[in-house]
């Protein structure tokens, strides 16, 4: 997220722009210059539509050609069988587009990688054979001489420059209120850990449909306005692989994910593609392609990132501005944990006879467990136990083929690991899920926003969790430079930054050595001084012994001791199971 | 039932003779998909070249002639894969290396987006160029066996169809036993599972990536080649069957070549299928049907596995 100093200095850059392009309508002669200047706009607003989505979110879409597509047909049918006004049917193409988008999103949204991408690859090819199938091979835009200015036709093509940058700027407003959100924090988590992003309590599903229909929605606007501009459509140019195939070479060659390389892409590519169309086009027909393929090959072997991060990159680096809010919040502010009963013994999470099968291996078997509010829990087990399944099922990841999980009295079976994290379960990974290229601070705001709904107190929630675990020095560092020990302390802060009552922490210390421990575990106690309930998996049981106060061990998926550490750890069944049957013996002649 | 049982098993034999073709073709997309985990859109643009392959060494130099009308264009299909094997090769050495391979994949995200921009960019040169060199009128291989049927009972069955499925699937049986039987082949597989542990015992990650594109667009290219003599075609041609190809890549199963060829099989039954009781025009938003359905229903294919853990 930016300062809000700069998103004054974009919002200054994006007028800018605008009279820039205005100007340069005004100083253009041909009216085909002209032409160009709106096709470079409108691929501009498509390609920042596609930018929303498969930019912020990664989720890669090869069809965005639905959605000009869809906003074309709506306009030139509208015109041709209704006689409707493109003043009215450009904004109606924002209803339809993100109609389309929802309901293209409603199936494909349960598809990740390149299975989504190839999905939305076949969207616009299937609409595409059925309006030819349809009858409309080619519709032409009737010239309304009556009344031109009410539908949208004059004579002088700056006028179509200025509604297509309308639409552009429209759309750069749109982006950049988005990046600076948490709509565009939520995408970048799903972007780059989506299932951190949803035990972290981001409602992945519903970011991801919004993204998919404000871009539907732009896209089929900057659709309709190519239809009244061009006058022609068939579904060919509109529904087009070309037109998919534009939206996303546009934002790559100008970098992905930027406010900028969308706008960037579209300013060189678009007028050389049209240039070489129109220089070379009758000499030789087909070389305008041959030169579009080498130069967007040639500059991705360059800057494979896009031209906008590689300029970027280049430029002597500004100093971080000192952030706006007072950064280091002192531990007061932080809103006290919620005064709890402590450790009443109340039941707080509850298991009933959980079962799961992942083909013909039974994960868990029969498991019964409960936790008491305000302890500190610990479940061990060797490797393959079934420790990390039994958090899959209680965070929402896994659903049990039987047995019930409840929660503060309330069932959690069947919900969502979101809706989890909202009744107040946080949890950590055995492998951490950093979001990588986000800085520390932001990868604990992303858990933030569940507690509250005003992103600046996230901000701040985020730091003081930070403070918590220690954490704070590092708030700017980007989470992919971090060490094993910060990476573990910062997942559990962003576990912990929502207020959770219980919080689940995978082997949080596997893979540390001796000295880092400590610090660990420290926060971990201090978790429970604080009232929170902590259940901790862990398959060494040296560090748990000393840290835990019930002990819970798994074996093959059944539970087979439960009680407090000492006694557990003297349970032969335990010893057995955890290191075979030598130890029992052993154990046995010491104790005579 | 709007249709005869003559009918159904027409199209039946039909889905299936063209179905053995788009098994060869999505082979090749397989074979590339599968162990580099590109989404190459120019697949179907080598296709293209394999027909003007075939077409020009049957027709245009005249070299074959003398094998004569029946065994030219079995064996120009045949030669088209070598030819095509060399320009993927020298595309992989020169450009799709560097955007793919175990070095780019570290980067998280990143090194899919010039992957993609770049087979686009292969995509669009290679059409182009096409319409360049080849013209943009549409031509085919005309052989006295497309023009002439085999009758069992009512069901006629085109001669030329019929040896290009017999050659297809003798091709598609030979690459199998290559991948799963020999050392090179083994060596492509384990790349394809894990091209990280791979490269760790000391396979060449990159020379196979090298062997698995240029051997997968041969492929789809002899397939194209087997094609040209049934149909016509011009430089575009190939866009047709990139969906066809990954339709029948994803059916079975992303990454296992016996599912491809199952899947291509089976898309060429659904596509002439439809035409029963779909007009004509519809018959590729069948396939787009069906690859929607398939992907929404079983992800995996019916031959792939799903590993994610948390």
């Amino acid at each position: 997220m930016r300062t809000r100093a700069e998103i004054k200095r974009q919002r200054w850059a994006i007028a800018g722009f605008a009279l820039a392009v205005l100007l340069l309508s005004l100083m253009l002669k041909s009216a085909y210059y002209q032409l160009v200047l709106t096709q470079v706009l409108l691929w501009a607003v498509l390609s920042l539509a596609w930018n929303l989505l498969s930019g912020y979110g990664g989720y890669f879409s090869f069809g965005h050609a639905a959605f000009w597509g869809l906003g074309a047909y709506t306009v030139a049918l509208g015109m041709i069988h209704f006689g409707l006004t493109p003043w009215l049917t450009i904004p109606l193409c924002a209803l339809v587009g993100s109609a389309a988008g929802a309901i293209i999103g409603y199936p494909t949204f349960r598809l990740r990688g390149h299975y989504f991408a190839l999905a939305m690859l076949a969207y616009p090819l299937a609409m595409l054979y059925v309006f030819e199938w349809l009858g409309y091979q080619e519709l032409a835009l009737p010239m309304q001489r009556e009344a031109p200015a009410f539908y949208m036709q004059f004579a002088d093509q700056r006028v179509y420059v200025a509604l297509a940058l309308g639409l552009l700027v429209l759309s750069l407003l749109i982006s950049l209120r988005v990046e600076n959100s948490r709509f565009g924090m939520a995408l970048l988590a799903i972007k780059q850990n989506e299932p951190a992003a949803e035990a972290a309590g981001i409602n992945t599903w519903r970011w991801k449909m919004l993204a998919l229909m404000l871009s539907g929605a732009l896209g089929a606007m900057a659709g309709g306005l190519y239809a009244v501009v061009l006058l022609v459509i068939t579904p060919e140019t509109v529904f087009g692989m070309l037109v998919s195939a534009q939206a996303l070479i546009l934002a790559l060659f100008g970098g992905v994910g930027s406010l900028w390389g969308p706008v960037i892409g579209a300013m060189v590519l678009v007028p050389l593609a049209e240039g070489l169309n129109a220089e070379l086009g009758d000499v030789l027909p087909g070389i305008q392609g041959v030169v579009y393929g080498i130069a967007i090959i040639a500059i991705i072997l360059c800057a494979p990132e896009g031209v906008y991060w590689r300029v970027l990159d280049r430029l002597p680096r500004r100093k971080p501005a000192a952030p706006e809010q007072p950064a280091r919040m002192p531990a007061t502010i932080v809103p006290l944990p919620r005064e709890r009963a402590g450790a009443t013994g109340k039941d707080l999470l509850v298991l009933r006879g959980i079962g799961i099968a992942f083909g013909g291996l039974r994960a868990l078997d029969g498991v019964d467990l409960i936790v008491p509010e305000g302890g500190l829990y610990g479940i061990i087990g060797p490797n393959g136990a079934g420790k990390t399944t039994l958090f899959n099922v209680i965070n929402g990841f896994l659903t049990p083929d039987s047995g019930t999980v409840s929660f503060a009295g309330s069932a959690l079976t069947g919900l969502l690991p979101n809706q989890v994290c909202r009744r107040g379960i946080g949890r950590t990974f055995q492998v951490v899920r950093a979001f990588a290229r986000m800085t520390v601070l932001e990868n604990v705001v992303v858990g933030a926003f569940v507690g509250t709904a005003d992103d600046a107190v996230a901000a701040r929630m985020a730091l003081a969790a930070l403070d918590r675990v220690g954490l704070g020095g590092r708030a700017e560092a980007v989470a992919s430079g971090l060490t094993t020990r910060e990476l573990r302390l910062m997942e559990l802060a962003r576990a912990l930054v929502s207020q959770p009552r219980l919080i689940l922490l995978d082997e949080t210390l596997a893979g540390l050595g001796h000295d880092d421990l400590g610090g660990i575990l420290d926060v971990v106690r201090q978790l429970r001084t604080d009232g929170t309930t902590v259940v901790i998996i862990e398959h060494t049981m040296q560090a748990m012994v000393q840290l835990v106060d019930h002990f819970t061990v798994l074996d093959h998926g059944r539970l087979i001791a439960d009680g407090k550490p000492d006694d557990v750890v003297r349970d032969p069944r335990v010893i057995e199971a955890y290191l075979g049957k030598r130890w029992v013996e052993q154990v046995a002649s010491r104790a005579n | 039932m709007p249709f005869s049982l003559v009918d159904l098993l027409q199209a039946l034999s039909a889905g299936l003779l063209v179905g053995g073709t788009y098994a060869l073709m999505c082979i090749g997309l397989g074979i590339i998909f599968g162990s580099m985990r590109v989404i190459n859109f120019a697949q179907g643009d080598f296709l293209m070249l394999g027909m003007y392959a075939a077409f020009y060494l049957t027709t245009g130099f005249g070299v074959l002639a003398f094998l004569g009308p029946y065994a030219g264009p079995i064996i120009a299909a045949f030669l088209a894969g070598p030819l095509v094997f060399l320009i993927g090769w020298i595309l992989h050495r020169f450009i799709v290396s560097r955007v793919t391979g175990a070095g780019v994949a570290q980067i998280e995200g990143a090194g899919a987006y010039g992957q993609i921009i770049v087979t686009l960019g292969i995509s669009l040169i290679l059409q182009n160029g096409g319409l360049i060199v080849f013209g943009s009128t549409p031509t085919g291989i005309r052989t006295p066996l497309s023009r002439s049927s085999w009758e069992i009972g009512d069901v006629l069955l085109n001669q030329g169809r019929c040896v290009s499925f017999v050659v297809a699937i003798a091709l598609a049986a030979a690459v199998y036993l290559f991948l799963t039987h020999t050392r090179l082949g083994k060596g492509l597989r384990a790349a394809a599972d894990n091209s990280q542990a791979a490269l760790y015992m000391g396979i060449d990650v990159d020379r196979a990536h090298r062997i698995a594109w240029s051997l997968g667009v041969g492929i789809t290219a002899v397939a194209g080649g087997l094609l040209a003599s049934s149909q016509t075609f011009q430089p575009y041609v190939g866009f047709d069957f990139v969906i066809v190809m990954y339709a029948g890549v994803v059916l079975g199963g992303l990454g296992s070549i016996l599912g491809a060829f199952w899947g291509g099989l089976l898309i060429g039954v659904v596509q002439q299928m439809s035409t029963l009781v779909l007009p004509y025009q519809l018959q590729n938003t069948t396939i787009f049907v069906v690859f929607l359905l398939i992907i929404f229903l079983r992800p995996q294919g019916i031959f792939g596995r799903l590993s994610e853990r948390t």
